[in-house]
């Protein structure tokens, strides 16, 4: 509530970082999906993990933000 | 049918008021409306069950709660009471020598007069006693226990009594199960040893998936916030830890601890962060869990706060849209981290049981 903190300054690129990776993930498996249709379940399965763990390293900040306060 | 709509839309803007009102009396403050206490008074867990709460004719806050049985271990002994004795933390519960206080929702000891020590951050510095209580939570994932074996009990008898095509609930659960064990099972662990891992998966996914969706009924018996809950998420990666860890084959545990076939200058940084990561795994199950199902609860009430927020009856429509809008993705979201932990625990299993083939 006092003025913008650091933490919530860094969160702030941190997501930027892991939306632009998920989204490359994203465009990624499209692309693929588009060129193989009949291997979509695969590639399906492939970007969630990717994107997850992404996810987790985005997380894993939040976690030590909430830490910090 | 356009009229009843429009009594319809001011019923609820009204509604909504009067519920602000209530939360600010019921909190204490009577100056601004907090959306931070509220927040946090909704995605915590809670001694008692709220079931509604609102303001009367005259003006008065009454909460109504179904009051949850509290069970405390202090000094070698065990109390067990209803938490109706605390009144809502106005009250001090005398048991023996000891006075028990509750207090932003955690019970401390007090002295006579129940006085709570707050230290320079405004935290008790109270003692603590081991709370083994009957929480909302808990009642929570004992009504969501109930639930699933209900609904996979009834369904697995109708297979051994009825041998024909799926109906009613064995249609919406056959395809899932399905789902899971080829999709999920056999991709990530393999044919041969899928069928041993399959029913920790099942519960898993559905156990996850279930809670999620309680959490998302806005009502009563529904709106706890078990899967973000850090006790609950971090129970269900330690049985994932533990089952990875004793199901790991010679192959797994050679390549974290020996790195074959990497040069001897490189293991020195390989085997440690191969150790590390052992660890990091089920703890990023257990926060992403926590972090994705909190987040959502967060922002649902976040937008709803913004009426109280801004005093007016015209911010409601956008936010009630925003809402929806929200609730339909966290439907999404429901499934779909209950799907990403039971399939990582799969992959992590799969991993493990993996043997050399060369």
């Amino acid at each position: 509530m006092e003025g913008i903190s650091l933490t919530a300054v860094g969160l702030g690129f941190i997501v930027m970082g892991a939306g632009y990776g998920i989204g490359r993930i994203g465009q990624g498996a499209m692309e693929a999906m588009g060129r193989q249709p009949e291997i979509s379940s695969k590639i399906q399965t492939a970007m969630i993990i990717a994107a997850a763990l992404i996810e987790g390293l985005a997380l894993f900040a939040i976690v030590i933000a909430f830490m910090k306060g | 049918m356009n009229h009843l709509l429009k009594i319809l839309f001011i019923a609820i803007l009204f509604s909504f008021n009067h519920y602000a009102v209530a939360e600010e009396n019921a909190e204490g403050h009577n100056t601004a409306f907090d959306p931070l206490v509220m927040i946090a008074h909704h995605i915590s867990d809670s001694h008692e069950w709220q079931v509604i709460s609102y303001t009367n004719s005259h003006g008065e806050p009454v909460s109504i709660s179904i009051p949850l049985p509290v069970i405390i271990f202090y000094k070698g002994q065990l109390h067990g009471f209803m938490s109706s004795a605390f009144a809502h933390g106005k009250a001090i519960v005398k048991k023996g020598t000891t006075n028990f206080k509750l207090y932003h929702n955690k019970i401390y000891v007090t002295d006579e007069e129940g006085r709570i020590a707050l230290d320079e951050e405004n935290h008790p510095i109270n003692e603590q006693p081991l709370d083994l209580s009957i929480t909302k939570n808990v009642a929570s994932m004992w009504l969501s226990i109930v639930l699933i074996l209900w609904l996979f009990i009834s369904s697995a008898r109708k297979y051994t009594t009825i041998p024909s095509k799926p109906s009613g609930k064995q249609s919406f659960l056959e395809p899932l199960i399905l789902f899971i064990r080829d999709d999920v099972a056999i991709m990530q662990i393999g044919k041969e040893k899928a069928d041993k891992y399959l029913p920790y998966l099942l519960t898993l996914f559905f156990f996850i998936w279930i809670n999620n969706l309680i959490g998302l009924v806005p009502f009563f018996p529904g709106a706890s916030n078990l899967t973000g809950n850090i006790s609950v998420t971090l129970v269900l990666s330690v049985l994932t830890f533990l089952i990875t860890s004793f199901s790991g084959s010679k192959t797994y545990w050679k390549h974290i601890l020996l790195a074959p076939g990497v040069p001897g200058w490189v293991k020195i940084f390989l085997v440690p962060v191969e150790l590390v990561g052992i660890f990091t795994k089920p703890f990023a199950l257990m926060i992403r869990l926590l972090a994705n199902i909190t987040a959502g609860h967060i922002i649902i009430l976040s937008l709803f706060a913004i009426v109280f927020v801004m005093k007016s009856y015209y911010i409601a429509p956008v936010s009630i849209l925003m809402g929806l809008v929200m609730y339909l993705l966290e439907f999404l979201v429901a499934a779909l981290q209950a799907y990403i932990f039971t399939l990582l625990t799969a992959l992590f299993i799969g991993m493990a049981v993996h043997e050399e083939e060369h």
